[in-house]
């Protein structure tokens, strides 16, 4: 589609001061009408739509009905659960209503549900089902401010009758009593926000301390939305699928602030574990997504080609050569010659486009990746089978996004160039500022913090990054995470981290070498494929313990060391590696919910380990506890290999 | 007390001289769940067999909702609403697992070769029904929709024990026999599995009937209403868990696996 094109079917909206997330739903409800699908979930193996009418009157429902439970402007609304529908028509409802609309990540632990609930003085609680019922119960006595707990999935509440619980369905059958007895209400209520009300409180992951509390106002997240879409514009009749957690603002990002001025159809996936094939059905013509997810998708396509024939194999390399070659000339802004233009059409034909079906990304515009760091190898990798895969750099504070690359300016190791509206600025110790309408208000109940992170309307990232020659943001690393090598050098851990996670045989690793003698590095296998790799070898084990400290996984992990070393100072090379006897898990505060590793918290906890590799011990000997989600606390005993990483070049 | 669903009489089964079942009588009663416990070769899957009609016994009789079944066919127990699992899987394991599914129902198919052919009207809205049955109650009910169009064979062994129960469920059942439905389950699927049994069985849209063999004390105690155990063929004894737990004769039965009787993965 060119450009023009989209600017016939995408009209931009003008964003004032009264202008408001709920306003803007009446209004496009009000356009699109029954005609338009707003939203699709998959239910019963059926797609099932849901029409911009049927969004408006189920919001209108739940937002009354939330009045009537006594929700004022002002009251705070948690939702935790899987997405669906349901999940975002709460949302709307909240902020119809004047309230604030808080998320939990699903797979939250008791604690942290206890803290946020708490801290953000929520009042109602909307559930999925049971499990979710289940840690609201749990603590609400140490909640006094919470109310009523919500649910709408009723399997497995069969027994449950507590005079806090409703279900989803009795809220929308009080909202319709409301608005038979008082009609026109709902939109009283909506014409009474303003755009510099709050309407999200969105916690941060916090890879270093409690999670605060970051408060969005609708103009934040209209202006975020509006300049994005100024980049990048979708159209109406674009599909975008929804299956990445609410409580990561990327999904705000996409589901709310761009797909409600849009007006795309959102879709929700059956289940969790479906949603790979749900993708593949729609095929979305854009998606945000952490680059974890990414990863996923390369780590698939390698296995998929170990495990296939002699002659696919062969196919496979060549067509990617010729795709790597494409990438690399269009990555330095090179013409593509035509002889080079034609091998593509073939490889296209054999291989990208078959790729690009199976992994769901046959109709991708635009595929963002953003929140932590991705590895050049997994960016070549997806410009050569032709996904258009740009880096976003922002952060919560900012509403989503402040970066972005343009479709025919792509570094993949920059994050682009600011969105319009947007300034970047570098302060003297290479912080990274920015400014925009789109800058929060502040932390939640904590000034202080508020004061360090806002300055003068400009937002302090606490990143450390430069500008290069053409004028992209580079995103170095966080400030307190960069690494000061033997020889003074400053290094970035997470850049060495993504680089490694390309081999489909490592999940995760962390890197020290701050003001050590030299680097090494703790990695973490990825179960299946080494799995997969010692069955196919005749090698026995029973567990990841034991997988992860067999001799030959050792030799296995150390070629992709190596094959990272080779393009490294001599500084920076990893000396020393160790495998870890479990993955890194957000259970036990090693990842924060969003899977970025929190550092501090990891080096601390395997110091032993870390000691060790900076020792001549060969054998380490460890006890320690592991955190299931419910709770439970197991003890794994279990000795460590620690090994050198050989020469470079040497097999 | 509920009306009896199901009634063994005095039921004998023997193979070549070797009694495998002498004088068992028990009453199931319509919407509990029973078990019948007992030692390896006690004859608790002949009791299933002889219930289900894989064997036909000597002597006695089963009567199922009034009727005397005992010369029935298995396929006319079943349409009467009498399913079941087995102990060691029997899928078809190249079919996948929608085709298994359907494959249960098809005893519920009322129309014939012709009209399917033509596949019109009464026909076609019946296909509807069926796979709206499948999709909402059965495959909703056991999550396994990101199973669906999995080749069934291909499926680890959890998985496949959870899709027997959907196509023992897609005749839709009065009665189920669940013949040791979590053997060789992991803790997280034994849960899973408890959990179902107990949906279908409390689940006003099944109200299922069990009769379980298990040899998961933990699990038959925590679920059953009714306990039957018995040791070479013979009742020894019938109850509440708690009762039956605590039978003199049932712990003999056990000796020597006094134990395992109290092994509970929990």
């Amino acid at each position: 589609m060119s450009a023009a094109d989209k600017q016939r079917t995408f009209s931009e909206i003008s964003i004032t001061k009264d202008l408001t997330l709920p306003k803007l739903l009446v209004r496009q409800c009000h356009k699109f009408g029954a005609g338009k699908v707003a939203m699709r979930e998959k239910e019963y193996g059926i797609w099932l739509p849901v029409t911009w009418q049927q969004y408006l009157e189920n919001v209108k429902q739940i937002t009354l009905g939330l009045v009537s439970l006594g929700m004022v402007p002002g009251d705070k609304v948690i939702m935790i659960g899987d997405n669906r529908p349901e999940a975002l028509w709460t949302e709307m409802a909240a902020m119809c209503g004047g309230g604030i609309g808080v998320w939990l990540f699903q797979d939250c632990l008791m604690d942290e549900v206890k803290y946020i609930v708490d801290h953000s003085d929520s009042k109602f609680y909307v559930a999925e089902g049971q499990e979710e019922v289940d840690k609201a119960l749990a603590i609400r006595d140490q909640c006094p401010r919470l109310e009523r707990i919500i649910w709408d999935d009723p399997k497995g509440l069969r027994h449950y009758d507590d005079p806090m619980l409703i279900s989803l369905e009795e809220v929308m059958k009080i909202g319709r009593e409301k608005e038979a007895h008082n009609p026109g209400l709902f939109d009283k209520l909506v014409v009474q926000g303003k755009g510099d009300d709050i309407c999200l409180l969105f916690y941060t992951s916090g890879t270093t301390s409690l999670p605060k509390g970051a408060l969005l106002t609708h103009y934040n997240m209209l202006t975020m939305g509006q300049n994005l879409m100024r980049v990048d514009p979708c159209t109406p009749s674009d599909d975008f699928v929804s299956y990445l957690p609410f409580a990561w603002i990327g999904e705000q990002m996409m589901s709310i602030s761009c797909g409600l001025q849009v007006g795309y159809t959102i879709n929700f996936p059956e289940e969790p574990e479906t949603a790979q094939q749900n993708v593949r059905e729609i095929g979305p013509h854009v998606m945000f997504a952490p680059p974890r997810l990414y990863e996923q998708f390369t780590r698939t396509v390698q296995v998929k080609h170990l495990d296939a024939t002699w002659l696919k194999r062969k196919i496979f390399d060549i067509c990617m050569k010729i795709g790597y070659h494409n990438a690399e000339l269009k990555f330095e802004k090179k013409p593509i010659p035509v002889h080079w233009k034609f091998l593509r059409s073939l490889a296209e034909i054999g291989l990208y486009s078959k790729i690009r079906d199976h992994l769901g990304l046959s109709n991708v515009r635009h595929a963002y990746t953003g929140g932590a760091a991705m590895g050049p190898d997994h960016f070549r990798f997806f410009h050569a089978i032709g996904v258009n895969l740009k880096q976003i750099y922002g952060q919560t504070e900012i509403a989503g996004i402040s970066v972005v690359h343009r479709d025919d300016d792509i570094k993949f190791d920059t994050v682009g160039t600011p969105i319009p509206e947007t300034e970047i600025r570098i302060t003297e110790d290479d912080e990274i500022l920015s400014k925009s309408p789109s800058v929060f208000v502040g932390y939640y109940k904590m000034h202080e913090e508020t004061v360090k992170t806002l300055k003068d309307g400009w937002l302090y990232s606490g990143d450390t990054g430069f500008i290069d020659e053409d004028g992209h943001l580079v995103v170095f690393d966080r400030t307190k995470d960069i690494m000061i090598l033997n020889d003074g050098r400053k290094f970035s851990p997470q850049f060495l981290e993504a680089r490694l996670k390309f081999s489909p045989y490592l999940k995760d690793a962390l890197i020290v070498g701050h003001q050590r003698p030299y680097v090494t590095a703790i990695l973490c296998i990825d179960y299946n494929t080494v799995g997969k790799w010692a069955e196919d070898h005749g090698i026995n084990y029973t567990s990841y313990t034991e997988l992860s400290q067999l001799p030959q996984v050792y030799d296995l992990v150390e070629g992709p060391l190596r094959e990272v070393n080779r393009s490294l100072p001599e500084s920076a090379k990893i000396l020393k590696f160790a495998n870890l006897y479990k993955e890194f898990d957000a259970d036990d505060d090693e990842l924060t919910r969003t899977r970025k590793i929190r550092r501090a918290f990891v080096e601390n906890r395997y110091k032993n380990i870390i000691d060790a590799l900076y020792s001549q011990i060969e054998i380490l000997h460890m006890e320690t506890n592991i955190t299931y989600e419910d709770g439970r606390v197991i003890e794994i005993k279990a000795d460590i290999r620690l090994q050198d990483v050989k020469e470079r070049g040497k097999k | 007390m509920s009306e009896v669903i199901l009634e063994a009489q005095n039921v004998f089964l023997s193979f070549h001289g070797v009694a495998a079942l002498t004088n068992v009588s028990f009453k199931v009663r319509k919407g509990e769940i029973f078990s019948i416990i007992g030692p390896n070769g006690a004859g608790k899957t002949c009791m299933m067999n002889c219930i289900n009609g894989l064997y036909h016994p000597k002597k006695g009789s089963l009567i199922f909702k009034g009727t005397a079944i005992t010369k029935f066919s298995p396929h006319k127990r079943a349409e009467m609403g009498l399913s079941r699992t087995f102990q060691k899987i029997e899928l078809f394991r190249g079919m996948t697992v929608l085709d298994n599914i359907r494959l249960g129902r098809h005893l519920r198919l009322k129309s014939g070769i012709l009209s399917s052919c033509i596949y019109w009207g009464k026909t076609s809205r019946e296909e509807i029904d069926n796979r709206r049955f499948i999709e909402e109650e059965i495959i909703d009910l056991l999550e396994i929709e990101a199973v669906r169009n999995e080749v069934t064979g291909m499926l680890p062994y959890g998985m496949q024990k959870r899709i027997e129960l959907a196509r023992a469920l897609a005749v839709q059942p009065e009665l189920i026999l669940l013949d040791e439905p979590l053997a060789g389950l992991n803790l997280e699927e034994v849960e899973d599995m408890a959990r179902f049994i107990i949906d279908i069985n409390e689940d006003e849209r099944w109200n299922v009937t069990c009769v379980l063999v298990e040899h998961d004390m933990g699990v038959v105690m925590d679920l059953s209403d009714r306990v039957m155990a018995l040791n070479f063929g013979v009742k020894i004894a019938e109850g509440i868990p708690s009762e039956v737990q605590e039978n003199p004769e049932v712990i003999k039965a056990y000796l020597g696996e006094v134990e395992d009787l109290y092994v509970s993965r929990r």
